[in-house]
């Protein structure tokens, strides 16, 4: 097969820094009132994100739902603003960036979405979904150079050329996240961020998209960001894991490493709670269960966010010192204040009294609510 | 006797305009008093179309139930509306996936579980309300008795989950059906109601069939797992038996194609060929074949039919043998 972009294009000396993430915040505000439209509160969705992710590796990140993974990918490509902080991408500054710099910067980055399905228009054939990109970014070379390449991309994910004359809805879900991969890759970006890539799609299918995304990597010299809710996928596709709770990451480590010592606790808890298909090790295996719910990302704890659930938890400074994320071992960094106490076996887990968390209606934002916690959604309109 | 047993149970759609549909197609089973059964398989294998079946819930229009669904010896299929909803009440309990769905969202938590209460049990509504606190704090919701006048939109997805499980709980049921109960919630919380669930199942003696679509989940409950595929029972066996040896190349792919939690970074997966689009019918032969690595000419000429061997039933021509590679 002939590649659309030889690793080799790319300097082979690059083996630096790509996207520089440095103290990054994004903060929704919470409006109320129909006349007076005024501010009640901020849904600290991403609140003070440090991480590097290096040229041609494979950064995942995981975390509970609403924990900031997909606000913090958008953000990274400034299709949400940020509130604070700084991206910096092969260099450049983007907050600084804006217009036709900001644009020609963007092809060099590229999204596929949790659902093929939504994130497709439906009334489009493949082959205009794949040239639209193409066009956007001036790379439309003439019919004959831009057939080829469609056909060329849509070998590499593994479809057939028959596909360019399809529509969505005559895929299936696995068929159909391919196209959403070839979408992102005909501009030929640096950097592919993917939210959830599999989730929805059937247990036998997904591995066909895991596979797929190691190929592309492999092929065309690419850097990935990996949001994903499922730990086991996270950690298979990954160098290196960060993960985040309520708005900040709290434990970053290679993809091993974090298996095989996890610090922060709640790593650990995450760790534990993830089933294995394996009734031997199930049998075995403690559990930390943690008691109580995921604070609200406009309301979160004072201190460490993890202090109302943490099993390790000491009195004071948890409760009013928010750790900073440190190196602890080299590539392993941990936010929490008690990291080489609890390696070292120096303290214990102890019982922990759940804390009421109200789904508080008024703290909820009324766009993009990412669960059913207003009556309105309930009740229906 | 078995608690409940189901036999050849079938599920076919009618729509008007279109042909026939069949979800379900010959499922047999039971479930032992005290039993954790496991029905597992992917979207659309017609593990909550059996569910519904077993619990007399699909719409009596349109959808064409055959085969024998008995609990205690009595058959279920033949009970009116009326005498199934009794049932209901009284004998088997149900908990979706979605909570809110199945919640009313206009009445208070705490009434919704006393109804019940006072409806199946015939308590007073005095001794009702105190029994449901007890069931709400028996399923770990913290400060019950603030809870019971809080609404279903109120609640945290994992406590509104816990609160469906004390409604299904109050009629103490001698049967739990758990469709995915733990699919729309965080890993986190999903530990919390597995161990509330297997909790209950010890302490109480109740039943429980858990659908799922995770093998991990299976792997650290159920006595005995169905894996569905096409809406045929494929392949069943006690839980380490099936873990330890997947027979049918379908159980077999599946395993094969889970990242594991344990295993070591970057190792390759083997992904299971084509989708469920592939599938052929199951009067031709046998539904998984175009898909399956260990297909033979038989196999989508001749329906494979239910075999036993050694305490494991298995739909296969061509099973998969001891030194075929099973995933670590
Ligand atoms: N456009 C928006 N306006 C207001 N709040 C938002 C917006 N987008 C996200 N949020 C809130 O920010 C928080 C983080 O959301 P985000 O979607 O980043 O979480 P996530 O980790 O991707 O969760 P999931 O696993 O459910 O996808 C949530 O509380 C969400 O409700
Ligand atoms: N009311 C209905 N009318 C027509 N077809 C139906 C109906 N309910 C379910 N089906 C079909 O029956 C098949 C089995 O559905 P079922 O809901 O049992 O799958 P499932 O195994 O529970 O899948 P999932 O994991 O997605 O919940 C599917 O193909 C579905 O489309
Ligand atoms: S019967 Fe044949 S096609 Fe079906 S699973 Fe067995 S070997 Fe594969
Ligand atoms: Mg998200
Ligand atoms: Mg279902």
């Amino acid at each position: 097969m002939t590649s659309v972009s030889p690793a080799t294009q790319k300097s082979a000396a690059d083996t630096g820094v790509l996207v520089a993430v440095d103290d990054l915040k994004v903060h929704f505000p919470i409006r109320r009132g129909l006349i007076l439209d005024r501010t009640v509160g901020y849904v600290y969705a991403v609140d003070g994100v440090d991480l590097d992710i290096r040229r041609g590796e494979t950064y995942g990140l995981v975390g509970e739902s609403g924990c900031g993974k997909s606000t913090l990918g958008r953000a990274m490509l400034r299709l949400v603003e940020p509130t604070g902080g700084r991206v910096v991408f092969d260099g450049v500054d983007l907050s600084a960036t804006h217009g036709e710099a900001l644009r020609r910067m963007r092809r060099r980055m590229q999204m596929v979405f949790q659902d093929p399905l939504s994130s497709l228009d439906p009334r489009q054939s493949v082959e205009s979904i794949l040239v639209e990109g193409l066009r956007a970014h001036g790379l439309d070379r003439g019919r004959e150079a831009t057939g080829r390449r469609l056909r060329e991309l849509l070998s590499a994910v593994g479809l057939p050329s028959t596909a360019l004359r399809k529509y969505p809805h005559e895929f299936s879900g696995g068929q159909r996240q391919r196209i959403g991969i070839a979408r992102a890759l005909t501009v030929d970006p640096d950097l592919v961020v993917a939210d959830e890539p599999v989730s929805a799609l059937d247990v036998s299918v997904q591995a066909q998209v895991i596979n797929l995304l190691a190929d592309l990597q492999q092929e065309f010299g690419l850097t990935y960001l990996v949001i994903a809710h499922d730990l086991a996928v996270v950690r298979h596709i990954s160098d290196r894991v960060g993960v985040m709770y309520l708005g900040g990451i709290v434990e970053e480590a290679g993809s091993d490493e974090l298996y095989v010592q996890p610090l922060h606790p709640y790593t650990r808890a995450l760790l534990s709670a993830v089933p294995v298909p394996d009734p031997v090790l199930e049998d075995r295996r403690e559990r930390i269960l943690l008691t109580g719910d995921l604070p609200s990302p406009a309301a979160p704890p004072a201190g460490c966010r993890f202090h109302t659930r943490c099993p390790w938890r000491q009195p004071k400074r948890c409760d009013t010192e928010r750790p900073r994320l440190r190196e602890v071992a080299p590539g392993h960094r941990v936010a929490c204040h008690w990291a080489e106490d609890i390696r070292d076996g120096r303290i214990s887990p102890h019982e922990v009294r759940p804390e009421l968390v109200e789904e508080e209606s008024a703290l909820v934002p009324d766009t993009a609510l990412t669960g059913p916690a207003s009556v309105t959604e309930v009740l229906g309109p | 006797m078995a608690l409940l047993d189901v036999s050849d149970l079938s599920v076919v759609f009618q729509r008007r305009g279109e042909p026939p549909f069949t979800a379900v197609d010959g499922v047999s089973f039971s479930v032992e008093p005290g039993q954790t059964v496991g029905l597992v398989g992917e979207s659309g294998c017609g593990k909550s179309v059996t569910s519904l079946a077993i619990m007399g819930l699909l719409p009596r229009r349109g959808a064409v139930v055959t085969g024998s669904v008995r609990f205690e010896g009595a058959e279920l299929l033949s009970l009116s509306a009326r005498q199934m909803r009794d049932r209901r009440g009284r004998d088997l309990g149900m908990v979706f996936q979605d909570p809110l769905s199945s919640l009313n969202p206009v009445i208070a938590i705490g009434l919704q579980v006393t109804e019940v209460l006072e409806r199946h049990r015939g308590m007073p509504r005095r001794q009702a309300m105190v029994e449901a606190a007890d069931l709400l704090d028996k399923v770990g919701i913290p400060d019950p008795r603030r809870r019971l006048d809080e609404y279903p939109h109120q609640l945290s997805g994992g406590m509104r989950q816990r609160a469906l499980i004390a409604m299904a709980l109050a009629c103490r049921p001698r049967l739990l059906i758990a469709d995915e109960p733990t699919t729309a919630l965080d890993v986190t919380i999903q530990a919390q109601i597995l161990a509330l669930l297997a909790e209950l199942v010890r302490d109480t003696g109740t039943a429980l069939i858990m659908i799922t679509h995770d093998l991990g989940v299976v792997a650290g409950l159920c006595d005995e797992v169905n894996v569905l595929y096409g809406g045929r029972v494929v392949e069943r066996a006690r839980r380490h038996e099936l873990f330890r040896r997947p027979r049918h190349p379908y159980t077999h792919g599946l395993l094969a194609s889970i990242p594991r939690l344990d295993a070591p970074r970057g190792e390759r997966l083997v992904p299971i060929r084509g989708s469920v689009a592939d599938n052929i019918p199951w009067d031709h032969g046998c539904a998984f074949a175009p898909r399956c690595p260990n297909a033979l000419g038989t196999c989508v000429e001749v329906t494979p039919q239910m075999d036993e061997e050694d305490g494991r039933l298995l739909r296969c021509h061509n099973p998969v043998q001891e030194n075929q590679e099973v995933p670590a």
